[in-house]
């Protein structure tokens, strides 16, 4: 097998895997970028999310060769030094609590708010699919809000 | 906590520098900036001004990352811009005052450090102004401290906490420093931001499941479907075939298959034939267990309150009421799955464990037994939990991936799935509740009867605490009913059904909040009195309950009308010596479906040491409560758990995310924790506004659908 051949974080990477690989356990366990996380493996709580050519994706269920030849963005590639609208919100509104959903939910936001400069609640609710378990929904919105006003 | 039981930590942790304990150097661990004054166990003041925290319990969201460190810094007047945390080694110097442990949970965390951390920052604090005193040949008392510094007040002479260490390390120990009025409090009781939200913004926290060691394995493991079941053979053939797996091998627990990352572990897994022993669980189901609980309820059990004489007030009284609650097993669902990372070297090379755990003297215990060393030479290495709940209290992920990587002979990270999350835990206690109650002419209740049957957590983890049958930490929520009533009898069937129970956020009180305020307020009903009068009335002795109850009330517009098709329900409960009251708001929609507009939570939990992270942990204790009520059910077939992963084990999301509001009541009382004091009084509260609404009595959780 061919390696595979993608663009992560605008870097090129080939990486030696089976095709049927998740994009999410080659960004894990061969490229190291752990932030992007692992909640379900079924496309449900979008811990996994991230970029793909702008839009998002959750990782956990596309396999890797899908992402081929294509730009993937995960939150470590978001923005130097936390320096995105959406982190900058997230951190004024000190929005994680554990923290395990939030670089999904940090990417499903910087999704939404690229294609939508001021998202509705209603606009919000659509694209916020994320599961958190720790229950930070309220100010996960109150800092969506934020973002979009200081973007 | 008292002087006496902070004594006594120190003296565990034998002599030092101050109160206590030093790190002695080249040990395993030491600290990343490891400076010259390292006053006691929980803090080091470099040269370079760095002021470093050891947080030594569990941060899982809850917060102590930075209420810890806060009670540390108000006494040393730090400039709390210079604090760095790091999470504490397992070591007796950490131990957990309130369970002899080192472990978190029991929302015990800021309720426990509050005396001996500030003590901690005091006395440090008390060094370096005598260092610097003496630099200056001056004063003490013409010196004060403020913002990492001391200030010789006449001459405005200024020397930072990084200049004095050196000179404060060689000083002797002072006396017993008092601690700060709480007027003069800086820190304390402010909104200061968290110091773990700038990495879990980036992705750089590190998570257990994120752990990388050089030459590490992933482990993915088969288990028994059934509770209790083994392994009775398997052919690892079609696994090892898998590209990338490296080994199968046989632990307690099941099979694992040992591979280069966790897909090709996974698949192995999906490839691996095992058979299995069922064992005696195999003909378990959720309706034997209900049969099992109604039985149970016939008869008399461990008697856990009695005031008066609850049966012969009842055969006199006017009229009575009769009912049976009932809740389900309930799993965790931890964001991030179980796992945790072991190295145990041969020939008693020593252990390493990284994890995720809230249980760090049960690992350093269970690391020295199967790495056969002594537990000095068990590393442990706390990571960020991806949520805990008292999930992570438990040591079975621990145990696999000490034991994967013995037999494996290299470090190994065992991963769950969110399958094996769900049907492999220990869940909270499914639940059968049978009352009764007399009430007079004028509606007042006479008597109160209240039997709980249940599986028992402590049965299982510590059994020696069962007396005659009664576990009295799962009758708490029953015996501590607060209302004014003469005769009241609790008692309790302790009752096995072969499925494993575990702490659940908030434990037992999950389950008798939703029975006891539920029932309340058919007691309210049958008076013919508003529920929420109708407790106040009742709770005259009972004052700060009374206080959150008529906080909420209020702040709820509580005898306003509520918005069109919505109806309101009220509950409160004390637990882990907090207070909290909460209003729900609901609607149900034409479907039966049941929306949550808002949340009024009224909290008194004596001092509070950030109000931000309160108001953040009454959110999430009620978004944790609310799903449960609304979906939250495990359930058994053939000794197997039948939910699996989200779709089937629901989770709330933010579009059914109702608005909450926190008021927080200003007290100095006794303090309470407030991890899980949210979540109790939801699940009752919502029950309450259905009935309001509706008519409809919701007597069995979840809620569901209102047809
Ligand atoms: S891990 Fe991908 S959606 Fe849950
Ligand atoms: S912050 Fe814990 S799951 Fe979202």
């Amino acid at each position: 097998m061919p390696p595979i051949v993608l663009t992560v974080n605008g870097k090129r990477q080939s990486v030696d895997v089976a095709p049927d690989t998740p994009l999410l356990w080659v960004l894990r366990d061969n490229l190291g970028l752990t932030g992007t996380k692992f909640g379900c493996g079924i496309a449900q709580c979008g811990a996994c999310t991230v970029h793909l050519d702008g839009t998002a994706v959750r990782s956990c269920v596309m396999p890797v060769a899908a992402a081929a030849g294509k730009r993937v963005t995960t939150i470590e590639g978001l923005s130097p030094s936390r320096s995105h609208a959406v982190q900058r919100a997230w951190i004024a509104d000190d929005v994680p609590q554990c923290g395990y959903c939030q670089s999904g939910q940090i990417m499903a936001a910087a999704a939404l708010l690229a294609k939508n400069r001021s998202p509705s609640d209603a606009d919000i609710d659509a694209a916020m699919t994320n599961i958190c378990r720790c229950g930070t929904y309220q100010r996960i919105r109150a800092a969506v809000h934020r973002a979009a006003q200081e973007a | 906590m008292e002087r006496r039981e902070f004594l006594q930590t120190a003296s565990v942790v034998g002599a030092g520098l101050v109160i206590g304990f030093y790190l002695p150097p080249g040990r395993g661990r030491m600290p990343a900036a490891t400076g010259p004054f390292a006053p006691n166990a929980w803090l080091r003041i470099g040269t370079d001004e760095s002021v470093l925290v050891m947080v030594d319990r569990s941060e899982m969201g809850q917060g102590v990352a930075t209420s810890l460190p806060m009670l540390l810094a108000e006494e040393l007047e730090a400039d709390w811009s210079k604090i760095k945390i790091e999470f504490a080694p397992a070591d007796k110097a950490y131990t957990n005052p309130m369970f002899g442990m080192q472990g978190t949970g029991g929302s015990t965390s800021v309720r426990a450090a509050f005396t001996p951390l500030r003590k901690a920052g005091a006395a440090a604090r008390e060094l370096l102004v005598a260092a610097a005193a003496q630099t200056w040949s001056v004063d003490k008392a013409e010196c004060r401290a403020e913002k990492g510094a001391v200030i010789h007040t006449p001459s405005k002479r200024r020397l930072t906490y990084g200049k004095l260490a050196a000179k404060a390390a060689a000083l002797p120990a002072p006396a017993e420093v008092p601690l700060k009025d709480p007027k003069d409090w800086k820190i304390l009781g402010t909104r200061v931001r968290r110091l773990d939200t700038p990495p879990k913004v980036d992705g750089s926290a590190q998570f257990g499941i994120d752990v990388r060691i050089p030459g590490m394995l992933v482990a993915v493991i088969a288990r028994c479907p059934v509770f209790g079941g083994k392994v009775a053979r398997f052919d690892a053939t079609k696994a090892k075939a898998v590209p990338g797996v490296r080994q199968v091998v046989q632990i307690s627990s099941g099979v694992a298959v040992v591979a280069d990352g966790y897909w090709p572990a996974k698949k192995g897994r999906d490839a691996l034939e095992v058979s299995w022993d069922e064992g005696a669980n195999a003909s378990v189901s959720s309706a034997s267990i209900t049969q099992l609980f109604a039985q149970r309820a016939e008869q008399p059990g461990a008697v856990a309150r009695h005031d008066g004489e609850a049966e012969t007030a009842l055969a006199s009284a006017g009229s009575k009421l009769d009912a049976v609650y009932e809740a389900p097993f309930l799993a965790h669902a931890t964001m991030e799955p179980m796992n945790c990372t072991a190295h145990v070297r041969p020939d008693g090379g020593g252990v390493d464990i990284w994890a995720p755990t809230q249980f760090q003297t049960g690992c350093q215990q269970l690391g020295a037994g199967i790495g056969g060393v002594a537990p000095e030479k068990v590393q442990v290495h706390t990571t960020y939990l991806g949520g805990g709940f008292g999930r992570r209290f438990e040591l079975d992920f621990i145990q696999e991936a000490l034991e994967a990587s013995k037999t494996a002979g290299a470090p190994v990270k065992v991963i769950w799935s969110r399958e094996d999350d769900i049907r492999q835990a220990q869940y909270r206690p499914a639940c059968y509740h049978r009352f009764r109650a007399g009430v007079d002419a004028t509606g007042q209740p006479v008597a109160w009867t209240h039997r709980i049957v249940a599986p028992s957590i402590f049965a299982r983890v510590f059994p020696q605490t069962i007396k005659n049958g009664l576990d009295e930490e799962a009758v708490e929520g029953g015996v501590g009913m607060p209302y004014t009533i003469p005769n009241v009898h609790v008692d309790y069937l302790l009752t096995d059904t072969g499925i494993p129970v575990g702490f659940w956020r908030s434990v037992n009180n999950s389950y008798n909040a939703f029975a006891v305020e539920c029932f309340i307020d058919e007691l309210a009903h049958a008076a013919k009195r508003d529920p929420y009068e109708y407790r106040r009335d009742l709770l005259t002795k009972a004052p700060r309950h009374l206080g959150v109850l008529n906080l909420a009330a209020s702040k709820a517009g509580w005898g306003t009308a509520p918005p069109a098709g919505r109806a309101r329900g009220i509950a409160v409960y004390k637990s882990f010596e907090t207070y909290v009251a909460e209003v729900a708001e609901v609607s149900v929609a034409s479907d039966g479906a049941v929306r949550v507009h808002r949340v009024v939570c009224a909290v008194d939990c004596g001092p509070v040491v950030n109000p931000d992270i309160v108001e953040a942990q009454m959110q999430s204790g009620i978004v944790y409560g609310l799903t449960a009520a609304l979906w939250g059910e495990i359930t058994i077939d053939k000794g197997r758990v039948q939910q699996s992963n989200f779709h089937d084990y629901r989770m709330l999301r933010l579009a059914e995310m109702p608005h909450i509001e926190v008021h927080i009541v200003p007290s100095s009382d006794a303090q309470g924790g407030v991890g899980e004091p949210g979540t109790p009084p939801i699940a009752p509260a919502v029950c309450n506004a259905i009935f309001a609404l509706t008519g409809k009595r919701i007597r069995k959780l979840p809620i569901g659908k209102i047809v």
